[in-house]
């Protein structure tokens, strides 16, 4: 009201300066120890996880159409594919990227001194998530290019243009994925004055996600829709709810949409819901565009819950009293 | 020629019920040094934050440079320098690196930047660790990298809060005539502190604050003026066979008080430059002149003189210990 009407009025614009932002943040990951210790490590799994698989593949002598994508997929034992580790990475990655970001510049005493420059307060926090965001692009970028130099390498033949696009489709996803848990801790950077704080929240918010969330989901459609007669709309009925209850988590959202897109067989995302990567039902493989059409709601909704976070953080963000 | 740099109208900054500045007017003018005076939570970095934007009024107007900062913070922050009361940097960046992001968040092309880098950290004198880690940095180190990082972009008004605080006497000492460099190089100046005696010695005029309020507002004697009724301090030292010249000198006609402060040195607050009269009066009181003196009064006394009237009423009778 009276309060937005002021701001509306506020004069310049409110990007001037995202650039210096975003560049020094890019700079400042980019060559911080914490990022190197990360970037080793996804490496390490691309190296490990994409040799694996192509040990497991060429000794198959397999006839599938789309092999190069089953780089991803492929786990052998013990370890799981290079699909399922990124699941787990990723958040890692981006939740280191920005825990502290904004009380990381409180507790240095920086804050005051950065925002009595000629900027608004909007362009250092969109700078800090666009630069954290941007280097997490550009680390998966990397590491996709990696794992697919090790397919050209190992498997001898290039992949089809719908194998590349589904490879590209998956890239986006994964950033989106890192881009929602980035959020999350950036949020938690600018409610917590405390970095170590900012960081367990999130981390915390994860392992919920990750550990709990599947186990509440099914003991809430057992209550919920509970099959009493053992019929089967009683059990599609339960099956619906939990299955509604666990795209609440991104980390289902994310499952789908790597399900859907890097194995084309895969021809619904209802029902019969693939928690695993593997065992999905096959069938005649999907089109690339069907099977991104598949995926839309997964990914708009990962894209949804971003923005709704970082306007949640940019309001409370306009309100701190900057002051040490 | 002074043009009005700062001006506030009933601004007014409320937390909740608490009253954290109070219907501030304050001017300062062109080319001053003004010093923000007051104890602890009187509302001087409130003052602050709401001149340059970084904290919303509840009420009232302000005026910076021509530039409301509540809507138009650009551009009073592309001409104002503001140093925090803890002015930190990014440790593992070198000095250079620190101004050189400053810089490009002014919007300076590289050359430029680095043409006014070198001009900054020349004129603090740190031309020698500019690619030293600021980890590395001395507290005094740091307070100048500070002006560096605020002579960046130009300023017309430097706002610092608490600028020597943790400085020892002698960076201090060399900190206030850097400030008083800077002013006469033509930049406006506002500065808080509660140390008095760096207060008076750098600042041009004062603004004594006490819970939100600016209760004084002037030059050092007109303070003085205002809270003693006197703006002379006559210093006279004389013996005399054990005789008290206590009551002597309080006859003189303009005398506001007589402090006795050590055995035979007797300080006298009064309207006018009494020398001459105590000379007069302590010889013929059958004592010897041995040392006589004038001065303002110091702005600690102003201050212990307006305190002391404040908390213990106007006829407050306690002496100072
Ligand atoms: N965010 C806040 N919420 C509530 N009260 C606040 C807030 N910030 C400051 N205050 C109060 O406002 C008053 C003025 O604070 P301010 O920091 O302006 O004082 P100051 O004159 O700078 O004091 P100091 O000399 O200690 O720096 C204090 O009593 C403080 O407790
Ligand atoms: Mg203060």
């Amino acid at each position: 009201m009276a309060r937005q009407a002021k701001q509306r009025k506020r004069e310049g614009s409110p990007w001037t300066g995202l650039g210096a932002v975003i560049a020094k943040e890019m700079a400042d990951h980019l060559t911080s120890a914490r990022m190197r210790i990360l970037e080793i490590l996804i490496v390490l799994t691309a190296l490990g996880t994409g040799y694996a698989a192509l040990q497991q593949l060429t000794g198959e002598s397999n006839q599938d159409e789309f092999l190069f994508l089953r780089l991803f997929t492929t786990a052998r034992e013990p370890l799981p594919a290079f699909a399922g580790f990124l699941g787990f990475l990723v958040p890692l990655v981006a939740i280191a990227l920005a825990f502290d970001a904004i009380n990381g510049e409180f507790n240095r005493r920086t804050l005051a001194r950065v925002l009595s420059q000629p900027i608004y307060r909007d362009a250092l926090l969109m700078g800090k998530f666009l630069g954290a965001f941007f280097t997490l692009a550009l680390v998966l970028a990397a590491i996709w290019l990696l794992v697919f130099g090790i397919g050209l390498l190992g498997l001898g033949i290039p992949p089809s243009g719908e194998e590349v696009a589904r490879a590209l489709l998956f890239l986006l996803a994964t950033i989106v994925y890192g881009g929602f848990w980035m959020v999350v801790a950036l949020l938690f950077s600018i409610l917590f004055r405390q970095a170590a704080t900012a960081a367990l929240a999130s981390i915390a918010v994860w392992l919920f996600f990750t550990g709990f969330w599947n186990m509440l989901v099914s003991l809430a459609a057992q209550t919920l829709r509970p099959i009493q007669f053992g019929l089967p709309q009683e059990q599609i009925a339960q099956t619906e709810l939990a299955l509604l209850l666990s795209r609440f988590s991104p980390n289902t959202l994310f499952v789908e949409a790597t399900v859907a897109l890097l194995l084309p067989s895969v021809r619904t995302l209802g029902v019969i819901l693939p928690f695993e990567l593997q065992g999905a039902i096959l069938g005649a493989p999907l089109p690339v565009g069907q099977s991104l059409l598949l995926i839309w709601p997964q990914l708009t909704g990962m894209i949804a819950a971003i923005l709704l976070l970082f306007v949640l953080g940019y309001v409370s963000f306009q309100r701190r009293e900057i002051r040490s | 020629m002074s043009e009005i740099i700062i001006e506030t109208q009933k601004l007014t900054k409320k937390y909740g019920n608490f009253v954290a500045v109070d219907a501030l007017d304050l001017v300062v003018k062109e080319g001053q040094i003004f010093g923000l005076l007051g104890p602890n939570g009187a509302g001087k970095t409130t003052t602050i934050l709401m001149l340059l934007g970084l904290t919303e009024p509840t009420s009232g107007r302000v005026r910076v440079l021509g530039f409301d900062p509540t809507r138009q913070p650009l551009r009073v922050k592309s001409q104002a320098g503001y140093i925090p009361d803890q002015v930190g940097f990014y440790d593992e960046l070198s000095a250079r690196e620190n101004l050189i992001y400053i810089a490009r968040l002014n919007g300076l092309p590289a050359e430029e930047a680095n043409k006014r880098i070198d001009e900054a950290l020349a004129r603090v004198g740190l031309s020698q660790v500019a690619n030293q880690r600021v980890e590395t940095f001395s507290r005094g180190m740091r307070q100048r990298l500070g002006v560096a990082d605020v002579l960046i972009k130009k300023p017309r008004l430097i706002i610092m809060d608490e600028p020597t605080l943790g400085l020892d006497p002698e960076l201090a000492r060399e900190f206030l005539k850097l400030i008083r460099e800077l002013a006469d190089s033509g930049i406006t100046i506002l500065l808080s502190s509660h140390l008095l005696y760096q207060v008076q010695e750098v600042c041009d005029r004062v603004g004594l604050f006490h819970r939100g309020r600016m209760v004084l507002e002037g030059t050092l004697p007109e303070l003085a003026q205002n809270v003693l009724g006197a703006s002379y301090k006559v210093l006279v030292q004389a013996n005399g066979s054990g005789v008290s010249f206590l009551d002597t000198l309080k006859q003189l006609p303009g005398v506001a008080s007589v402090d006795f402060e050590a055995p035979d040195r007797y300080t006298l607050i009064a309207t006018e430059d009494l020398r001459a009269e105590a000379a007069r009066a302590i010889v013929q009181a059958g004592g010897q002149l041995t040392e006589l003196d004038v001065d303002t009064p110091s702005l600690d006394e102003v201050y212990n003189a307006y305190f002391k009237e404040v908390n213990h009423g106007p006829t407050g009778e306690a002496k100072k210990a």
